[in-house]
């Protein structure tokens, strides 16, 4: 199985989450993540949704996704030609003793420190997915006491715009 | 309350209650159109509806649609059919809407009232029938509070409508229904939901038509793709063995004759699925019948056996295809929808053509005749030779039952003669539909209406209501089990007080029957729960059951009383007709594909495999 990254413009309404995550337990696909945000046009919604799927199911997907009458466009974005970012918070345990070792892999990845207590430093850091599993690996032996990370945002490179031809 | 506001005001007010001081709702001469003009939100739906051409409402009241059924009494163009069941009143709408190919519009309350839908909801999505329903909701204030007769029935129908909406402000009722009518018979059609809270329906708001739409992500495909169509009609004149795989798509673009001329131009054999019955007459030498589980063997063997399958508006249904791994291997694919998603959904298309059928079909015609003109006209005679023999040796037939008892099939097959193929037909499912789509002969398009893909027993009674209001004038016979009988005959007593003289043949086994033939099949014959007793206790009376809602009860258990039972019910047009008509309960539904197994197994009768080896073309 391959992952998919799909961006997807919808109409900006009550129930239309709903619907595409029922679309897809309807239909017998697994959502790797998903993050719904406003774009810059008010009345749409950008969805990115991280599908794991063969290329035939993929299309089954994208039809039936597209035959949701609040759906508006699906573009799949590929690795190569596109940005793709998560957002990590992370409560890392480091007391004096290893405060500074925390702080230099946190340095090394170039994410930021965003809380700090005597026991524990919080920390934010964004990337591809790569790199966010790495910093975790890198943190993981000094003892994560709790972690949250947002779902993956994605935009294609190069000055073309999925929304621009649709919606203007 | 009510009296008070009486006494204050010198107009004589309407003696039933108007708690939210509702406007005059009589006809008054129409402002020019687009012209806003001030009303309650019940009176915009009810407007709504007249300027959309809605001509009848299936439905009940209840609580919190109560404020749209007080505009509904001065209306004078819909007319609203009080029905026993919501179940009921689903059903009387998609059989309007699959008579007569226009929306079929059906309304309940809140909560049970709209769950009560959901079936018939179910069975329209699955076979893409147009249909608009209507339902109350709790006040906006009281939505998510668990409040008295509160239901998500848009939560609960997001899977089985092709859309639906919460109206939250009366000013958006008008656009709503527009959406909703426009939705539910373009594209592909299917059912679509408007929940409208009693506080939406009650508040004062400003109408004008038409509404704007603004349904930025709906864009249905109709017009084909040239190329696509091209090379089609290529692979049509030039294969060997074709067969064009019709579904109910054709009904629903009303491409029938359009269908014809593309089958007589290339003699290619004809197929139609039980969704499609009646879109090529039956009485033309091109049509092999039906395909699938049940199918002739003719029709079957001949996709079997093809090299090109022409499939225009079907989709591939399990039904009709058996095991997909041993589905018409040879065969390439051309297949024709409107709907993207059906395309290789089942069985990877060579050929995918998006688009309306009729557009496709009347494209085909020209690219085909292009063909013809620079290379001649396809000859099929080797292939019509292999087809004309599966179907003389495996005519459609059956044996009567050997312990005497009246066999269904004749019974049926004597109906169609009778009625005749002007007549509409709906069925429920079981045995019973099967024999209905076997051995009636259907000529026109819109006149076997049943339940296809979700298989809902006790589809048969309401849908004929739903015909019959349609077509007030021609018969409408529902062939109906004993057991799918029994789940909505109530609707019988709307008919004999509404006025839809429709007439029942009840093919009564006194048993689930087609449980009961896989019991037989496939469960060595261990009869769980399948015998309902209407023939042991004659419980219900079904005779005495029809008289006491209003209709005739006739009864027929001999082969020489079937035709003059039938004529009877025929004269009778004042009433609806029940004809009791008992039947051998051993009696099997024959050619069968058994459940998981490839077409190449199937059975022309029990113990008889048409050997498909041994006539390879």
């Amino acid at each position: 199985m391959s992952t998919h990254t799909l961006s997807v413009l919808v109409e900006n309404k009550p129930g239309v989450l709903a619907r595409v995550a029922g679309l897809f337990s309807r239909r017998g696909f697994n959502i790797d993540s998903l993050a719904v945000g406003p774009t810059e046009n008010p009345e749409i919604s950008r969805m990115t949704i991280v599908v794991a799927v063969e290329e035939l199911p993929l299309e089954q997907v994208t039809k039936q996704l597209n035959k949701l009458v609040n759906v508006i466009k699906i573009v799949e974005l590929e690795e190569p030609s596109s940005v793709q970012r998560e957002l990590l918070l992370a409560k890392i345990r480091a007391d004096a003793t290893v405060r500074s070792q925390v702080l230099e892999i946190v340095d090394l990845f170039r994410a930021k420190v965003v809380d700090v207590s005597p026991e524990a430093v919080t920390i934010e850091a964004t990337g591809p997915v790569d790199k966010i599993n790495a910093l975790l690996r890198m943190l993981e032996p000094y003892g994560i006491r709790e972690l949250v990370q947002s779902g993956m945002v994605a935009v294609g490179r190069g000055p073309r715009s999925i929304t621009g031809t649709s919606t203007r | 309350m009510t009296s008070a506001t009486s006494r204050a005001s010198s107009q004589p007010r309407p003696t039933h209650p108007a708690p939210h001081g509702k406007l005059d709702s009589r006809p008054k001469p129409a402002p020019p159109a687009g012209t806003p003009v001030r009303v309650t939100g019940a009176q915009a739906l009810v407007r709504s509806l007249e300027s959309l051409g809605a001509e009848v409402v299936f439905g009940i009241p209840g609580g919190t649609i109560l404020p749209a059924y007080d505009p509904l009494l001065d209306s004078t163009k819909v007319r609203h059919v009080l029905v026993r069941h919501e179940q009921g009143a689903g059903h009387a709408a998609t059989g309007y809407a699959q008579a007569t190919g226009k929306v079929g519009v059906c309304m309940a309350t809140s909560g049970p009232g709209a769950t009560n839908l959901v079936t018939p909801i179910a069975d329209a999505h699955m076979d893409s029938v147009p249909m608009v329903a209507i339902t109350g909701q709790q006040t906006r204030a009281l939505i998510g509070s668990d409040a008295f007769q509160e239901a998500d029935i848009c939560g609960i129908t997001m899977p089985i409508t092709k859309h639906n909406f919460l109206v939250t402000e009366p000013a958006d009722i008008p656009q709503a229904i527009a959406e909703a009518f426009h939705l539910a018979r373009t594209g592909r059609p299917g059912p679509v939901l408007v929940d409208i809270p009693k506080d939406v329906l009650q508040e004062t708001t400003s109408y004008a038509w038409p509404p704007e739409m603004h349904l930025p992500g709906y864009r249905p495909t109709l017009r084909p793709h040239g190329k696509q169509v091209r090379e089609a009609a290529k692979l049509m004149t030039t294969s060997r063995r074709p067969v064009l795989y019709v579904g109910g798509g054709v009904i629903k673009s009303e491409a029938s004759a359009e269908l014809a001329e593309l089958a007589e131009l290339t003699g290619i054999p004809v197929v139609t699925t039980l969704m499609a019955r009646g879109a090529f007459p039956d009485s033309h030498p091109q049509h092999l019948g039906m395909p699938g589980m049940h199918g002739t063997v003719a029709a079957v063997a001949a996709m079997q056996r093809s090299d090109l399958l022409i499939s225009l508006g079907a989709r591939f249904d399990d039904r009709v295809t058996g095991q997909l791994s041993t589905f018409a291997q040879d065969a390439t694919v051309v297949h024709a929808d409107i709907d993207p998603a059906e395309i290789s959904k089942n069985r990877k298309a060579d050929v995918p053509i998006v688009g309306d059928c009729r557009e496709i079909i009347s494209e085909l015609i020209s690219e085909v005749r292009a063909e013809i003109d620079e290379s001649g006209r396809p000859d099929f005679d080797a292939w019509w030779t292999q087809v004309g023999s599966w179907r003389d040796t495996y005519p459609p037939g059956y044996e009567w039952p050997s312990d005497g008892t009246l066999s269904p099939q004749y019974v049926i097959e004597r109906l169609g003669k009778l009625a005749g193929p002007d007549a509409i037909y709906t069925a429920g499912v079981g045995q019973h539909q099967m024999w209905a789509a076997q051995f009636i002969g259907y000529e026109r398009p819109n006149t076997w209406i049943n339940s296809g893909g979700l298989g809902t027993m006790g589809f048969a009674v309401p849908a004929a209501m739903g015909a019959q209001f349609a077509f007030p004038d021609r018969p409408v016979w529902a062939i109906d089990g004993d057991g799918c009988f029994q789940m909505t005959c109530q609707e019988l007593a709307t008919c004999a007080i509404e006025g839809a003289p429709i007439k029942v043949a009840l093919i009564n086994n006194g048993n689930l029957g087609m449980v009961r033939q896989w019991q037989n099949l496939f469960y060595a014959e261990r009869y769980s729960n399948t015998d309902l007793g209407t023939h042991m206790h004659r419980i219900p009376d079904f005779t005495l059951l029809a008289e006491s809602m209003g209709c005739a009860g006739l009864r027929c258990d001999t082969q020489e009383g079937v035709d003059t039972v039938i004529q009877r019910a025929m004269e009778i047009n004042d009433r609806p007709v029940v004809i009791d008509f008992l039947v051998g309960k051993d009696a099997q539904v024959w050619p069968m594909v058994a459940a998981g197994t490839g077409n190449d197994e199937i059975m022309a009768a029990r113990g008889i495999r048409p050997l498909f080896d041994d006539d390879e073309v």
